[in-house]
């Protein structure tokens, strides 16, 4: 007990001298800990606000989220295959008030990047120090000639979770046994690179087992996407009735006739029972009204502090961002999100922020017992977010069932336990 | 044995980057801050990851070295740990060893 006792006295003086030693600093010796407000509460930018008043709690930190209740996309997939419900992926906002975050239930509609403030829907001018912005997608209507708001209704995304998510299933769920699902992949980049494939692994599954005559195809705008020998040996084992059509052997859709239910690529027509659009994708709306994205319609940042190279004092993790060698997932929006906060606690206080290392693991499920992953170790170098030489890959090709298993049981461990952190 | 751990404990935290001699997100060590994303801070949790916070910062590292080093066998945790020194390994135990279990 005593040497328990003289290791916590070490840390309480560490503690002080830490604490004596951030005095100077002309925020905090001014009284004036700074405001900062994040838009978007998804991985990335709850996460964020949580943090930053974690790192210095005398920060005022605003959440500013369009929606009540937060529906994540990792594993929605499971739901579009009837393994899980919807409401398992829902997540309100009600615990980030133990960190003293203000939420405010409204969408941005402009910010003033030179004055700098947020206006919201609800009329609230919210000015800050510093603005976080994580907005996540949007697609791009304008991508895919047909694919209109319109026709989402009849040939859903499903790339935003939510109604899009449950529109699928029902459609699967109608179709007669023998039907054809057909799903369009996009160019990168894109939104959870591996998801598409394990969407097309879990439909596939709920075929075999609940629809086997039926048969799916994907149409990829893509010669090679992310785990693509695990998957494809994945397929070969467990799913014959799936066919991968690539880029170079005429995947790519480049039309969609919504009537014919029809997506249509330059070597031919594929009519489908079921069409799952996943279209090309932008940054999220509130980064073209920071004007924070680029002309790719994503957000080019600094890969140490996450400020966007467009626009000063506004910062952009997750999805929307220009992360380099980094997946858009929700494991990187979170990593990305507390180096964000740890930097905009040291901007707001006069410091220099840290070089950061950053982690990225996804999971897919290709079976609900079968699970993969790529992972990742990642730091700034040359002005970008690059990966670290050596490290990182996917889960090995010739792997037994009991380490798929294993993945499995982590992945599902991963959502608990991202998801706790995140809105626990 | 006791005595010796925290003994090396505290040679590590007094050892490594300023970063690492306390034990808030104000001080988390380059990397330390992503582990969390599969390793609950919250007791509450149930996955089969384990927890780091409040383990032994010698126990920690030294799997963290074995899973780079391709001794202990793992999914995930040998691309992982890959990406990181064994200094930012150390510094990262001792930052997750330091906090409250």
């Amino acid at each position: 007990m005593t040497k328990h006792t003289s290791r916590r006295d070490f840390l309480k003086t560490a503690a002080a001298g830490a604490s004596a030693a951030m005095l100077p600093l002309p925020a905090i010796a001014q009284g004036a800990p700074g405001r900062v407000v994040v838009v978007g509460g998804g991985f990335g930018g709850a996460t964020c606000a949580r943090f930053i008043k974690r790192i210095d709690p005398r920060i005022a930190v605003t959440l500013v989220e369009a929606n009540a209740t937060f529906t994540a996309c990792p594993f929605s997939n499971g739901v579009i295959a009837g393994l899980r419900d919807l409401k398992d992926q829902q997540f309100g906002y009600d615990k980030l008030s133990s960190d003293q975050v203000v939420l405010n239930l409204s969408p941005a509609t402009a910010v003033d990047a030179q004055g700098r403030s947020v206006t919201l829907g609800n009329g609230a001018r919210l000015p800050y120090d510093r603005l976080v912005l994580s907005p996540g997608i949007d697609i791009r209507w304008d991508g895919l000639p047909g694919y209109t708001e319109q026709a989402a209704e009849r040939m859903p995304h499903a790339w935003k979770a939510g109604e899009q998510t449950l529109l699928l299933r029902r459609q699967l769920e109608a179709m007669a046994d023998g039907g054809t699902v057909a799903i369009s992949a996009p160019a990168n980049p894109f939104r959870c690179p591996p998801g598409p494939y394990e969407r097309a692994s879990l439909i596939a599954y709920y075929l075999k087992t609940k629809k086997p005559k039926s048969k799916l195809i994907i149409l990829d705008a893509k010669d090679a996407f992310s785990k693509q020998g695990l998957f494809r040996n994945a397929w070969k084992e467990l799913y014959p009735n799936l066919e991968w059509v690539s880029l170079s052997t005429g995947g790519k859709v480049t039309s969609v006739d919504v009537g014919e239910m029809t997506l249509v690529t330059d070597f031919g027509r594929h009519k489908a029972d079921v069409a799952n659009v996943i279209p090309p994708q932008k940054a999220g709306r509130v980064a073209e009204l920071a004007g924070v994205a680029d002309r790719s319609g994503w957000c080019p940042i600094d890969p140490v502090t996450f400020e966007s190279k467009l626009q000063p004092n506004i910062h952009v993790v997750g999805d929307a961002s220009i992360a380099g060698a980094m997946p858009k997932s929700a494991f990187s929006a979170n990593a990305q999100a507390k180096v964000c906060a740890a930097a905009v606690a040291k901007l707001v206080a006069g410091g220099k922020p840290d070089e950061p290392k950053l982690i990225n693991t996804c999971y897919s499920l290709v079976a609900p017992d079968y699970g993969i992953s790529v992972a990742g170790v990642y730091r700034p170098a040359d002005g970008q977010i690059k990966e670290v030489e050596g490290s990182g890959g996917v889960s090995p090709a010739n792997a037994p069932s009991s380490a798929r298993a294993a993945e499995a049981t982590f992945a599902n461990g991963w959502f608990k336990t991202i998801t706790d952190e995140v809105f626990g | 044995m006791n005595a010796l751990r925290i003994v090396t404990a505290a040679a590590l935290l007094f050892a490594l980057a300023p970063a690492a001699r306390a034990a808030g997100p104000a001080d988390a060590p380059s990397g330390a801050m992503s582990c969390s994303g599969c390793h609950p801070a919250a007791q509450k949790v149930d996955t089969t990851v384990p927890r780091l916070v409040g383990r032994n910062p010698a126990d920690i590292a030294a799997a963290m070295l074995a899973f780079k080093s391709g001794q202990l066998p793992s999914t995930v945790m040998d691309r992982i740990a890959k990406g990181f020194s064994e200094d930012e390994i150390k510094a990262i135990a001792a930052w997750y060893g330091a906090q409250k279990n």
